[in-house]
């Protein structure tokens, strides 16, 4: 579902047939999967604004608060976000993120290993699962929903137990020491354009602490990662080849494998992805608390899922956009954290979360519906 | 050097105990149409997937101009330009007509390892080939769900043509469509052979088949009953040799009997 519209009425070669009929923007717009993120992000904001305006929740440092958490939560469900669009799920989101999570801390504290190339020990764990996800839903045409539940319990069992056993305990502290001059770790860790902040500080911009330097320091690692991985997916899915047989192999395995897309490469490696985006936000998270904890990024999974539907995935696959995924991500980001500006208990946000989820998929379905039967 | 574009020699295909197809020859010359048909359970499934290479045919050789063929594999049949389109035409219905055009094979440009699926070019051609053919993609960015069957099976077809198929095998074309639809479809075949195509139309729809044809072949429990040119054969003849002719001069019978009886009522 490319370049769609946007092509049909600016491209000369085509918009001289006088069959063409003018398409209103709306209707444009509306043929869009993130369209139905985009308005609910734009309507969560309104509400924010009306309800915690003057409440601080919109001060620099507010806002790089809820970005963070959207930004977190945006780097699994881009990366979900494809896989569904792939035509499969996974459900071993949440628990590779322990797993990464434990991976970089143990061999970094306990066996002596340069952080570095703990980190790398990550991702190329990271790969592995993500491979033997792939292989086992590709070789078994078991549904990607079992195999990955199985793979849910396996990380965070194993977890738990090697943690345990080598460790004697459940958590892994002791890390932010070694970030200083790690060749890698900064990629994890650092906050960016603080100059920014700096200059906004001095001009009172911005809320300053009481030594008069800024609140909000920098662009936290997580939303430069986020950002980046919105451009990469988007480019990936609407401007590659590859992009092209994710389409194909979540619309119709079948028809996709007849004229020669390689429907199981495609879908191992989209499962490594969503792995490798686990890790990454494992490494932010860890890095950013200086520890690994075992029970972290649990139900990570459900909320990526959650996100990639509100952005306009379908379900049963072939649809979606990894734009509406990070609009997806930005409004439960937003909720999550606006909600302790408002005087709205806290336990009401998975009221809302679930609420969101039910109206945006009987939204896409309805839009699904129109793309296809608009004869 | 023989006439012919493409010959299946007497092809059989047994599973297990099972004799799918036996000595099953079909010779076809450029440009021409041959009808391939068959009652349900006539084999003609097996048949295709023979032509396509999905199967390996146990007896006989395919002959494709003047060299023997064996497939290993269904993409070795496309290779040497045997396209074959099969009933669900594979099609993806939410993707644009450009992207289920070029599906596995989509067009590239720009430096290795960023190359980008040119989409400018596909749409382009997706839309020129479309409109060769009468079918107006007023916007080949649009879903494949919002065309009609007939011109699904276009599309299907001129892809099949496009990436360089000289014979090409359809799998119950007009099938699912209604007569509109499926004339344009037929048309669409003609005019195809007219550009030196061979096509084996597989159906079990004689009133498709015959206007369109230029032989017929028919499959009856796994063996052929023959090849004939349109000549040689009615409508009439091909309809009562698919169904196996006696049932259906029996069920005649009965029907006239029972018109008897209730006129005498």
């Amino acid at each position: 579902m490319s370049l769609k519209s946007k092509s049909i009425s600016s491209k000369s070669s085509l918009n001289e047939d006088e069959r063409l009929k003018k398409i209103s923007p709306l209707r444009v717009l509306l043929n869009r999967p993130e369209l139905g993120a985009l308005g609910g992000s734009i309507l969560v904001f309104i509400f924010f604004g009306i309800v915690a305006g003057d409440t601080g929740m919109f001060s620099a440092y507010g806002m790089l608060n809820f970005l963070d958490v959207s930004a977190n939560l945006g780097i699994i469900a881009i990366a979900a976000a494809m896989l569904m669009i792939g035509g499969e799920f996974d459900l071993s989101i949440g628990s590779m993120i322990g797993f990464a999570g434990i991976c970089i801390a143990i061999p970094a504290i306990y066996w002596g290993w340069p952080l570095w190339m703990s980190i790398v020990f990550a991702f190329a764990m990271a790969v592995l699962v993500g491979y033997f996800n792939g292989i086992m839903v590709v070789k078994t045409g078991l549904p990607s929903f079992i195999v990955t539940l199985a793979m849910l319990f396996i990380l965070r069992g194993l977890t738990l137990a090697i943690t345990r056993l080598i460790t004697g305990r459940t958590q892994v502290p002791g890390l932010r020491v070694l970030i200083e001059d790690d060749p890698l770790a900064w990629l994890f860790a650092t906050d960016t354009f603080k100059w920014l902040f700096t200059w906004l500080g001095s001009l009172k911009l911005i809320e300053l602490r009481t030594d008069g330097t800024p609140l909000a320091t920098g662009i936290p690692p997580s939303v430069i990662w986020f950002i980046a991985l919105t451009l990469f997916a988007t480019w990936i899915l609407m401007k590659t080849r590859y992009g092209n047989w994710i389409f194909a192999s979540g619309g119709d395995k079948v028809g996709a494998t007849n004229v020669g897309v390689p429907v199981g490469r495609v879908k191992i490696s989209l499962f490594i992805g969503t792995a490798v985006a686990s890790t990454i936000f494992a490494c932010i998270q860890v890095l950013d608390a200086g520890s690994a904890d075992t029970m972290r990024g649990t139900l990570k999974e459900l909320e990526a899922i959650a996100a990639a539907v509100v952005g306009g995935c379908l379900l049963t696959g072939g649809y979606g956009s990894a734009i509406g995924a990070a609009f997806g991500a930005i409004i439960f980001g937003t909720v999550s954290m606006g909600i302790f500006y408002t005087d709205v208990d806290t336990d009401w946000f998975k009221v809302f979360l679930g609420a969101m989820m039910l109206i945006a998929v009987v939204f896409n379905n309805y839009i699904r519906k129109k793309v296809t039967e608009s004869k | 050097m023989s006439d012919y574009l493409v010959q299946f020699n007497n092809i059989s295909k047994f599973f297990g105990k099972v004799i799918a197809l036996k000595d099953v020859t079909m010779r076809l010359k450029k440009g021409e149409i041959m009808c391939l048909l068959g009652d349900n359970g006539a084999g003609k499934s097996t048949l295709i997937k023979t032509l396509a290479g999905v199967h390996k045919p146990d007896e006989g050789e395919i002959i494709f101009e003047d060299n023997k063929i064996v497939f290993d594999s269904p993409k070795d049949a496309l290779d040497i330009g045997i396209g074959t389109v099969y009933q669900d035409l594979a099609l993806v219905p939410l993707m644009s007509v450009t992207r289920n055009f070029f599906m596995g094979r989509e067009p590239q440009k720009g430096i290795p390892f960023l190359k980008t699926f040119d989409v400018e070019k596909a749409n382009k051609i997706a839309a020129d080939r479309m409109g060769q053919i009468g079918i107006d993609v007023r916007d080949p960015s649009q879903a494949v769900g919002t065309m009609s069957g007939g011109e699904r099976q276009c599309l299907a077809i001129s892809r099949a043509i496009y990436f360089g198929a000289k014979v090409l095998v359809l799998d119950e074309p007009t099938s699912a469509l209604g007569v509109h639809q499926a004339s344009m479809v037929l048309k669409y075949i003609v005019k195809a052979a007219s550009e030196g195509l061979a096509v084996i139309l597989i159906t079990h729809n004689v009133h498709h088949a015959y206007p369109v044809g230029n032989s017929f072949t028919v499959l009856n429990r796994g063996k052929s009953m023959g090849t004939f040119q349109k000549k040689d054969i009615s409508r009439e003849k091909l309809l009562s040799m698919m169904a196996g002719g006696e049932e259906l001069d029996k069920l005649e019978v009965e029907l006239q009997e029972m018109d008897r009886i209730h006129n005498k009522n």
